[in-house]
């Protein structure tokens, strides 16, 4: 009897938490508005990344297109998988002086892990994560970035 | 049946070898499983590992002690936070300094984020491992909102490298609490519904309940750590025994449970998941104000030593062992994986046990592959 | 009977039947003629039917799971397994080096021909049948148990483990699932008193089996469920395919339009073992009538006409099919036979009695 008790006791048991687990399913069935999809390249106009979102490594330049890189290097030692090269230059200013320049600012994007440390090595905040995301390109070459504006000069006063 | 023979499958006791992975689906990544079978019983199990190998050892060592730390979110990428904080934690060791009192709450919270996360990915995947695929974009439902915390803070979702020497690399930002907040009221509200689809589903308990003994001398003998022990009476728990970084400011419990099979690892992950809500609940109200950062050397030079700092990773104990030979790049650095240990047990529990029992093991175990290999 | 005459789908075979009598007089020259255009126009319907089949189970998955589902192809999406079809169409069908070459070409066909041929007796709609086969029920049981044939010769013909994993589990999985299966059908039978599937519905004029036959025609009808469920190899007892353990199963060297095969074999089984638990105990075609209800409400049921009210039926079984696909883990392969050999079938024969105990009485409705 004790059997008959057990065997219409499992059986109850299991059509209960199986109807339970039914329930979750049909209520998000019923209820359209709890779904989650993004629909990513619709919603691209409407799409912004949180502003501290590491998408890439940007040097921003000023409208006179004057930049803060003094070419110390820094961000270079600081970066783990040398993405960052940076090819300097003497430069002869108006008062006669020669003093070091960035001529180019090389930045394998193939490489970049966005770690952030360049950043944050950065004495002068010369560079800045940027939110943009959609790297992806036919030409590996083309991943490999001159930081600096052609004709970009060093801001004043950034030392 | 004469090319099977041929072919040397059929070994002589009747028992043939399958290759479970590297390429499959219930391995979650490249572990390669040789399994002997009779009929679908498992008789024997060699894991094969190598296969996502990338040497991050090998590779700090010429990396300084600012830049090793990156490479690290790379080994376990679901608990790359505290993979992080290891390491930072070993370097503030040796430099006998101290997290700032806000960076040691901030990194406390999202390490218990993490591990969130981490164990809702788990909750996902065991339910798709053993063939619901529904609860896995219920747990992604909420995983996502956890991502959201970490972009939002650290800038990346997953590689965050956010834990520096001396504390964090930037302050939180200012919605953090707020968002830390939600999400958290989110997760408690849908507790219920992760046992309605999975914890009470009978064919659940069926295919957990029993399945892949552990016993608590296995465990110890074999070093499995974390929630695996933890399912089998090993009390090992780093955050309690240990603690680093707000622990020891916080209460909370170290689950246990005797039960040794997969549904006591299944039971004792889903109430860490309620620890780690409890754990974050206490401290996201009560983050000190003061700087995010000790400040340290712009090259930092560990004095002559050995270093060793243990965590907790939702998978178990990961020891950062470092050898520093007073220059500017650590002289040997060594991860004691908890994967691997608890890889190593897989063949010892597995044992008798059917395939399908096989991924009901592994999806418990919780397995990363990367981890592994390193 | 005029008033519908236009909506039935009887009306319009015997209008083209009429139609074509005017060009063909030999009777041999009309039965073939007729019979082409009816096997041309089933696998017309069961290829729409499953490209519907295929939409609905990834929208009803997709709404389960929070997610949006195919919805760029075609309004809605609609047309994504089209798309879906003609990806599989130009992949190239690979036929692995150590296989034995025959039977896995074959094994598909064989699948799809089971498949298909179960689909003669079924009652469409009132007087819409392609073969009143006067053993209905008996025709559809004994050809379902052939695409067991199909997978275990696609398993053993791969040369691959998991192959041949997954096809001995089915093996074993249909046969015995099949007795259950068999045994609810029966209930039926004993009550209706025929085999044929028309007389069946016809014996439901005045009220479903599901309602006239008591308790234990619900539990022989959950037990169809579950038990054909299993049969059809579908989640949550997908052994045979198993993806996370035997990644596919049966069809893990299939590619192209052979494992197409497979999918449209498992949805027209999914439809056939729905459309029989509609005719068997939902009262197939008849429209839902209250027994002494008020006359107006069952008039307007009428007015349906009589393939609505079976796809109608058909479909909501199917939904519940795929609802279980997408709540449930699956079971273990001892576990599934436990079901069948420890519960579904011990209670099926216990209800059986009880059935025909009903029937001797004249108990039922
Ligand atoms: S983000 Fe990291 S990897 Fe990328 S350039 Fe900067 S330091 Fe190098
Ligand atoms: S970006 Fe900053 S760290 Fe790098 S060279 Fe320029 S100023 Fe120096």
């Amino acid at each position: 009897m004790a059997f008959l008790v057990n065997y219409f006791k499992t059986i109850y048991k299991t059509l209960k938490s199986l109807l339970t687990g039914m329930k979750v399913t049909g209520y998000y069935f019923t209820h359209l508005r709890e779904i989650h999809t993004e629909e990513y390249p619709d919603n691209r106009a409407t799409l912004t990344m949180f502003d501290r979102f590491r998408g890439e490594v940007i040097m921003p330049h000023n409208t006179d297109n004057e930049h803060r890189c003094t070419g110390c290097q820094a961000c270079e030692i600081a970066c783990p998988n040398g993405s960052i090269k940076i090819i300097t230059k003497q430069e002869l200013l108006p008062d006669g002086k020669k003093k070091k320049r960035i001529d180019t600012f090389v930045y394998h994007l193939d490489l970049c892990t966005m770690c952030n440390l360049c950043v944050v090595s950065c004495p002068s905040d010369a560079i800045v994560m940027g939110q943009n995301f959609e790297h992806s390109v036919y030409d590996k070459k083309t991943l490999k970035k001159i930081l600096n504006n052609p004709d970009s000069k060093l801001m004043a006063g950034v030392e | 049946m004469r090319g099977l023979i041929e072919e040397n499958i059929i070994t002589e006791d009747g028992e043939f070898i399958l290759n479970i992975g590297p390429q499959h689906p219930s391995t979650h990544g490249v572990l390669h499983l040789k399994v002997w079978l009779d009929g679908e019983t498992i008789k024997k199990i060699e894991p094969h590992i190598g296969y996502i190998h990338r040497s991050i050892e090998k590779m700090s060592e010429r990396l300084s002690y600012r830049n090793f730390i990156f490479a690290t979110s790379r080994m376990d990428y679901l608990a790359a936070h505290i993979n992080n904080e290891a390491c930072a934690l070993t370097i503030e060791k040796a430099l006998q300094i101290e997290a700032t009192p806000r960076a040691k709450f901030v990194r406390t919270i999202l390490s218990e984020l993490t591990r969130l996360a981490s164990h809702q990915l788990w909750w996902g995947c065991t339910g798709l491992d053993l063939g619901a695929v529904t609860p896995f974009f219920y747990a992604f439902r909420e995983r996502e909102a956890i991502m959201a915390i970490m972009e939002e803070t650290c800038g990346a979702r997953l590689t965050q490298n956010f834990m520096v020497p001396g504390g964090i690399m930037t302050d939180i930002h200012p919605n953090f609490q707020q968002r830390t907040k939600d999400i958290l009221e989110q997760i408690k509200g849908k507790y219920k519904e992760y046992d309605d689809i999975m914890s009470g589903n009978v064919i659940f308990e069926n295919r957990t309940k029993g399945v892949g003994y552990l016993s608590k001398e296995d465990a110890i003998s074999f070093g499995v750590t974390g929630p695996t022990a933890r399912a089998s009476g090993v009390s090992c728990d780093i955050r309690k025994w240990n603690p680093y970084s707000a622990y020891d400011q916080v209460e909370f419990d170290e689950i246990l449970s005797n039960g040794g099979d997969c549904y006591a690892r299944y039971q004792v992950r889903m109430k860490e998941m309620r620890q780690s809500v409890s754990i974050i609940e206490q401290l996201i109200d009560n983050i000190p104000e003061g700087d995010f950062q000790e400040k340290t050397k712009m090259v930092i030079k560990l004095p002559k030593g050995e270093y060793y700092q243990r965590v907790e990773t939702p998978r178990g104990e990961l020891g950062v062992y470092l050898v520093s030979d007073g220059s500017a790049n650590p002289y040997r650095i060594k991860y004691r994986s908890p994967n691997f240990s608890n890889l190593s047990v897989l063949p010892a529990i597995a044992k008798g046990y059917k395939i399908g029992d096989l991924v009901a093991i592994m999806a418990t175990i919780d397995l990363v592959i990367p981890d592994i290999d390193r | 009977m005029n008033t519908i005459f236009l909506y039935s789908l009887a009306g319009l075979a015997t209008l083209i039947h009429n139609w074509l009598g005017k060009f063909i007089s030999s009777e041999l020259g009309l039965h073939i003629l007729e019979l082409a255009i009816i096997g041309l126009s089933l696998i017309v319907f069961l290829v729409l039917l499953c490209f519907f089949l295929g939409y609905m189970e990834r929208r009803v998955a997709a709404f389960m799971e929070i997610r949006l589902g195919p919805n760029r192809v075609g309004p809605q999406g609609t047309l994504q397994i089209v798309a879906d079809t003609v990806k599989l169409l130009f992949k190239e069908g690979l036929t692995p080096n150590s296989s034995d070459k025959f039977l896995f070409n074959l094994a598909p066909f064989i699948m799809v021909i089971a498949s298909m041929m179960a689909i003669a007796p079924i009652a469409f709609a009132k007087d819409f049948q392609i073969y009143d086969i006067n053993i209905g029920v008996l025709y559809v049981s004994a050809i379902s148990s052939i695409s067991v044939l199909g997978i275990l010769m696609a398993g053993w013909s791969s040369n691959n483990k998991y192959s041949l994993l997954g096809a001995m589990r089915s093996g074993a999985q249909i046969v015995s699932y099949e007795l259950s299966v068999g045994l609810s059908l029966i209930s039926i039978v004993i009550l209706s008193g025929s085999l044929s599937l028309g007389d069946i519905v016809l014996s439901q004029q005045n009220g479903w089996w599901l309602f006239k036959g008591h308790i234990p025609i619900l539990i022989s009808f959950v037990i169809f469920i579950i038990a054909s469920t299993a049969e059809i190899n579908r989640a949550p007892f997908d052994l045979a395919e198993a993806d996370q353990e035997l990644t596919g199963g049966f069809n893990t060297e299939y590619s192209g339009m052979k494992f197409a095969m497979f999918l449209l074999s498992e949805y027209i089984n999914l439809f056939i073992v729905s459309a029989i638990a509609a005719t068997l105990f939902l009262g197939g075609w008849m429209p839902f009538h209250i027994g002494g209800g008020p006359s107006s409400f069952n008039h307007i049921m009428d007015l349906i006409p009589s393939s609505i009210w079976f796809l109608g039926k058909t479909f909501t079984i199917i939904f519940i099919i795929m609802w279980f696909r997408w709540t449930f883990p699956r079971l273990r392969v001892d576990q599934l036979l436990n079901l069948e050999w420890k519960y579904l079938l011990p209670i099926s024969m216990v209800n059986i009695i009880i059935v025909t105990l009903i029937a001797i009485m004249g108990w039922h409705f």
